[in-house]
């Protein structure tokens, strides 16, 4: 473990071999941080490796079981929420805490809220608000409701909150899961302004490419343990990857596809295609037009990608194919059957299997056991008379605990009790698992670390050699080009493009992500 | 298929421990402790309750005990009442585990009475019970098994909120029978329908005389089966699973290919069912013929029943027996104390349990 170059400025946080246990599982087993004042610090590691529970030990919110703590020189060990604030350390949570019902400014005073007369002082809580937004460079309207408000500035509002309560170190966990690229591109503004103005940021974060863009110093957690303290600018993508993991990988950003065994002979006659969608026009859960006349086909041995800001009628397509969502007109065809108007299950028989893009709300049930989310949509092959057959179930899940490698091995755990990445192993295992011939896999490896990206790549990659059709939706750009054959662009419910692979790039793909171009509009 | 991360094997024993076992423990803990606590807090709460009223706590406690679990008599009394309270409680169990919330215990289970009652007049005395019993159990099961379903046909059609459309049902159901019994089936000068000759059940007492006098009957075996045919059909079949993954998650389980508006609709009928089935307690075991107002307060109690039982048919029948023994034990301590102390006991009892089982978690949590 080294703890290579001291950094020189002093010293915003110091924690030293923090342990903090729940139950039997150690999160933290000797963790150290150091982070300077007025820089911005990466906190990376895979999924399970305690970068959570030590931020949350940092914010007050765990106490650890031993170690100390130091902020600005003082030992704050097992302070509590309410001794960071005033301290001026506060935490921007994956999850927001918002009131969608309430305005963005009484959102920020909640808990501070200024009063007149025994009355909410309103029209100053919007004054100090959008002072603090101007300052602060987080643009967003104060007297917003926020349930009006899009993710990236739903996230504003939580950034507000923290520095409303005077924040000088600043946590995020997980900032960029839910935020567009143009949207990441102005967190990253903010943050170096608040940077500028000597402020500390922590991100924790298992993206690489924004470990390298963003932050000045990288400390690497693995296990529970601090593994190594990196100064980016002396660092590669590569050399943060294997400190992850604890041994090299193949990144998706380096990763160009092997021209699929279909696309290679193109030459024969077309192959008929598994998924044929034509015309499709779906409503949203508020009967607003979410996809607006869609019309693409997937052959055997493709991946087909969907680029796009999230948002633009990606959600409901896919729910719209898997069976979820009621359609207004056009067609679905699964295994050349017209499956417009079947169900789950119907689609399930004809051929399909759907990796769904929250595994929170859809691809798992989080109280029930690993072995019975296995068999979740395929309940009914695991049955003997009425009953499900348990010793078929269990013997399910120990051959996809094998193969997945999902951890810990215990068929019987509750799915809520996993990390992550091993939520979405066990989602990706399950369909993979069953026959089909059409995959939808919706952000496959959303909130999922190196390791495991890596490891569903490689397993969708082997579906589509095997001549299956599978539809890729991720907001990720980089994984829609290190897998997909060829690759549409929704934009505002409409398909606005279709490239081949050779042709698309980042620079390519962006414009028709935003709008600013519309190829197809005729 | 290689395995991606395999190759620190002794990171992974450190990180994933057998966890399955202590789980186990945790779990039937969790499941054991708040009733525990719970019964602790009455006590406390009972016992300023006593003192208040100038009383020895220890005199109204034994009063109590003697009264219920002390003498045959007492005994067949909270054997009946729990055996009713058993049906409600896995009725209010049944609907809670599919998501839905049926207050409507009470117009089912009266259903179901007066459809086992009606059946009665039907059916040719002197027909052997092995054969008649089978016919009320249908009668019983479809009486309260079509108010339930009811509502949850609304709520699958239409949406309608289950805890409205119940609620109703219980005035609606509980009018209408009422004025059936009063203007086409009663006996004469009295509130019930005709008795019952054909296959009625018989009484505790007809086997052991020191039951005598006892509303107990053999219905309280046909509670403990259904109480584990509930248990097996929840815990243990295809359906069980999709209803109680609809109740936990339902885009989950309709991602998962359930119908979850069917799981719906079956849930409360088999829910109204369970409550009706109870209606032969009464109709069938005790008194042999249908009265107004036999019903009351067992369907709504039946909700308390089905909360402290944790919505487990086994803990069903548990909290059942010990709901009873309170609402007995009033009668027994009505003489030094008011009858109305037991209802309070009973109200600590359900906001301890409530109260208790987060709080008892998160002692285990922090105990460890």
């Amino acid at each position: 473990m080294s703890m290579a170059d001291s950094p020189a400025s002093p010293l915003a946080v110091r924690l030293t071999d923090i342990h903090k246990s729940f139950g039997l599982v150690q999160a933290n087993r000797g963790a150290s941080l150091e982070v300077a004042s007025g820089e911005i610090h990466a906190l990376v590691g895979e999924n399970g490796a305690g970068k959570s529970t030590l931020m949350r030990v940092l914010s007050g919110m765990y106490s650890p079981d031993s170690g100390t703590m130091e902020v600005l020189g003082r030992d704050v060990t097992g302070w509590s929420t309410a001794q960071a604030i005033n301290a001026g350390v506060g935490m921007v949570h994956q999850h927001f805490m918002l009131v969608p019902t309430l305005t963005v400014a009484e959102n920020v005073v909640l808990g501070r809220e200024l009063t007149k007369h025994g009355q909410l002082d309103r029209a100053r809580a919007e004054r100090e608000v959008t002072e603090l937004s101007r300052a602060t460079g987080l643009a967003v309207r104060a007297d917003a409701k926020v349930a009006d408000l899009s993710v990236g500035e739903a996230q504003r509002v939580e950034i507000l909150k923290t520095l409303y309560r005077g924040a000088k170190i600043l946590i995020l966990d997980e900032p960029t899961a839910v935020l567009s690229p143009p949207e990441i591109n102005e967190l990253w503004q903010v943050l170096r302004q608040m940077r500028a103005r000597g402020d500390t940021i922590v991100l924790i974060t298992h993206k690489l490419d924004e470990v390298i863009e963003i932050s000045d110093t990288i400390t690497v957690m693995r296990h529970g343990h601090t593994i190594t303290r990196l100064r980016t600018a002396d660092t590669t993508p590569s050399e943060v990857a294997r400190a992850m993991v604890g041994r090299d990988v193949q990144l998706a950003a380096n990763y160009v596809n092997a021209p699929s065994p279909s696309a290679a002979a193109s030459h024969l006659p077309p192959v008929a295609p598994l998924l044929a969608v034509r015309d499709l026009v779906v409503d949203d859960a508020r009967r607003l037009t979410a996809v607006n006349g869609v019309s693409f086909s997937v052959a055997p041995g493709e991946i087909l990608g969907i680029a796009g800001v999230e948002g633009n009628g990606q959600t409901e397509l896919l729910e719209a194919l898997a069976g979820l969502r009621a359609v207004r007109s056009g067609r679905i065809e699964i295994a050349h059957r017209d499956a417009t108007s079947l169900s789950v299950k119907a689609r399930g028989d004809a051929g399909l299997s759907h990796i769904p893009e929250d595994r929170h709300v859809r691809g798992l049930i989080l109280d029930y056991s690993v072995a019975e989310n296995l068999i979740l949509g395929q309940q009914h092959r695991f049955t003997r008379g009425v009953r499900l057959d348990h010793d078929k179930v269990l013997a399910n899940a120990q051959r996809a605990i094998a193969a997945y490698d999902i951890r810990p091995a215990d068929p019987l755990l509750a799915a809520r009790a996993l990390s992550g990445g091993n939520q979405q192993k066990v989602v990706i295992a399950r369909e993979m698992a069953r026959s089909f011939q059409v995959l939808l896999a919706a952000q496959p490896t959303r909130g999922v670390d190196v390791g495991a990206i890596e490891f569903i790549h490689a397993r969708l990659r082997e579906a589509r050699n095997a001549g299956k059709a599978i539809l890729l939706v991720s907001a990720d750009l980089s994984e829609i080009l290190a897998l997909s054959d060829r690759i549409a662009v929704m934009y505002e419910g409409k398909i606005v493009t279709i490239l081949p692979r050779r042709d698309a790039s980042k620079e390519v793909l962006g414009p028709f992500m935003t709008g600013v171009v519309a190829e197809d509009a005729a | 298929m290689t395995l991606p991360a395999a190759e620190h094997p002794p990171a992974t024993s450190l990180i994933a421990p057998p966890v399955v076992r202590s789980s186990r423990r945790a779990e039937l803990e969790e499941a054991i402790l708040p009733g525990i606590v719970a019964l602790l807090v009455a006590a406390i709460v009972g016992d300023v309750l006593i003192l208040s009223f100038g009383q020895n706590p220890g005199t109204v406690y034994r009063l109590l005990i003697e009264g219920t679990w002390g003498n045959a008599y007492g005994l067949g009394q909270v054997l009946y009442k729990a055996t009713t309270l058993t049906f409600t409680g896995l009725a209010v169990a049944v609907g809670l585990r599919a998501g839905l919330f049926n207050i409507g215990a009470e117009g089912q289970l009266a259903a179901g009475g007066f459809a086992a009652a009606l059946i009665g007049m039907i059916l040719p005395p002197g027909l052997p019970s092995l054969l008649t019993l089978p016919v009320y159990f249908v009668a019983a099961a479809l009486g309260g098994g079509i108010v339930g379903g009811i509502p949850g046909v609304l709520k699958a059609r239409f949406g309608a909120h289950e805890v409205i459309t119940t609620i109703m049902f219980n005035f609606v159901v509980l009018a209408l029978l009422n004025y059936l019994t009063a203007a086409h089936f009663r006996v004469e000068a009295t509130l019930h329908t005709p008795e019952i000759h054909a296959g009625a059940l018989p009484r505790l007492s007809n086997y052991a005389a020191a039951f005598h006098g006892s509303a107990a009957n053999v219905v309280i075996v046909l509670a403990v089966v259904v109480a584990w045919a509930t248990w097996w059909y929840l815990f243990r079949t295809r359906r069980g699973f999709e209803l109680r993954a609809t109740g936990l998650q339902a885009p989950a389980a309709e991602y998962g290919g359930v119908n979850v508006p069917g799981v719906w609709w079956r849930a409360m009928a088999l829910s109204g069912a369970l409550a009706g089935i109870g209606g032969l307690n009464y109709v069938l075991g005790y008194k042999h013929y249908y009265e107004e107002a036999f019903a009351s307060g067992y369907g709504y109690l039946g909700i308390a029943v089905a909360i402290v039982g944790r919505n487990n048919p086994i803990g069903v029948v548990i909290a059942a027996l010990l709901f009873a023994t309170i609402s007995q034990g009033g009668l027994a301590v009505n003489a030094v104390v008011p009858k109305q102390m037991v209802d309070v006991l009973q109200a600590v009892v359900i906001i301890a349990v409530a109260a208790s089982v987060p709080e008892v978690r998160r002692m285990l949590r922090r105990g460890r």
